[in-house]
């Protein structure tokens, strides 16, 4: 089993020699759906080699141009968010939306805030 | 935290919100004591993960981000409001001279009348042109240090600290200009370590260069 990090959260999958994953967990993982073509997602197919029905996640991330990293025993991963994704979601000028839990526990969503403005200011003990 | 709970008392019939994200990867128990010593009742956050300063391309604390009604960026993160009179102070006394002091808490409530004039009247919020040209740019360097930070926090969390640690120095290579990388991975190693003798080096190594650029508002 593997824990992978990714934009949506944590998740713990079945992944072999690496970061292989069944096309269930793939998906689970890419948000990118496994397909006679490759990897897909909305109308772009990324062309990827395919063994016994599994994807090699990390080759297929990289080839996105998004970084991947693992701990020296491949049993942790990021699966992050690329240059372009981030600089795109900027770039139109609207608040990139995040959930986080306050002091309770009780997570708080951006966007709910919408009708409202909002001083967003971050902070740190240390 | 208490400015910010004084700004937000003297807004309470508008419709805004403060949402304070504690970049605090050791977790919430280490924001708590000063949430609530600032009687805090807008949002406080803890974000171990530092996602927020991901997503918004921020690099030091305290920064913010103005956002209008809907939902819009109007203006990109930016120093909110501190000054680098600290690197004046005496280290020994832990003193900073009044004139110092004085001009640092100028600043800092120039800053705070400015984000309530914005609320009550709009003012200050940039056209959507000059807001675009004072985003921060998003390179694969610092994508990748994103991905290094994360793995190093969950992998500090998870008891692995010499390998947790390797890949937050990476993250801090990558992405040099962040102290919020570099401070933390301090403050993860030993308490206090974030504003210990290797900080001041690395603020020392600055120069010329701004800790806190001044905000233009």
């Amino acid at each position: 089993m593997a824990i992978v990090l990714t934009e949506q959260g944590q998740m713990t999958l079945a992944a072999t020699n690496g970061l292989w994953l069944s096309a269930s967990d793939a998906e689970r993982a890419t948000g990118w759906t496994l397909k006679p073509e490759g990897m897909c997602q909305e109308d772009v197919c990324v062309p990827l080699p395919v063994r016994d029905g599994r994807v090699d996640v990390a080759a297929f991330w990289q080839l996105l141009d998004r970084p991947v990293v693992s701990d020296a025993a491949g049993e942790t991963w990021v699966l992050g968010a690329g240059a372009e994704q981030r600089s795109a979601a900027l770039a139109g000028l609207m608040a990139p939306d995040f959930t986080l839990p306050d002091l309770a526990g009780v997570p708080h969503t951006l966007s709910a805030l919408r009708g409202r403005k909002v001083f967003l200011c971050t902070w740190a003990s240390w | 935290m208490p400015v910010w709970q004084q700004l937000f008392d003297g807004l309470k019939s508008e419709a805004f919100m403060i949402v304070a994200v504690a970049e605090e990867s050791r977790g919430g128990e280490h924001a708590r004591q000063w949430i609530e010593q600032a009687g805090a009742q807008y949002w406080c956050l803890i974000d171990t993960e530092h996602r927020v300063a991901d997503l918004y391309g921020m690099v030091n604390v305290p920064q913010a981000v103005w956002i209008d009604e809907a939902g819009r960026i109007v203006r990109p993160p930016e120093n909110a409001g501190s000054t680098d009179h600290f690197r004046l102070m005496d280290r020994t006394t832990r003193t900073l001279a009044p004139e110092h002091q004085a001009a640092r808490l100028a600043t800092r409530t120039a800053y705070l009348d400015a984000v309530r004039d914005w609320v009550l009247t709009g003012r200050h919020a940039l056209p959507a042109d000059a807001a675009s040209s004072r985003l921060p740019r998003i390179t694969p360097d610092i994508a990748l240090a994103q991905a290094h930070f994360r793995l190093g926090v969950w992998l500090r969390r998870h008891g692995n600290a010499g390998e947790g640690d390797a890949h937050l120095a990476e993250a801090s290579r990558l992405h040099p200009d962040s102290w919020n990388m570099w401070r933390q991975a301090a403050d993860l190693d030993e308490v206090g370590k974030a504003s210990g003798e290797a900080f001041w080096q690395r603020v020392q190594a600055l120069g010329e260069k701004p800790y806190y650029p001044p905000p233009e508002v």
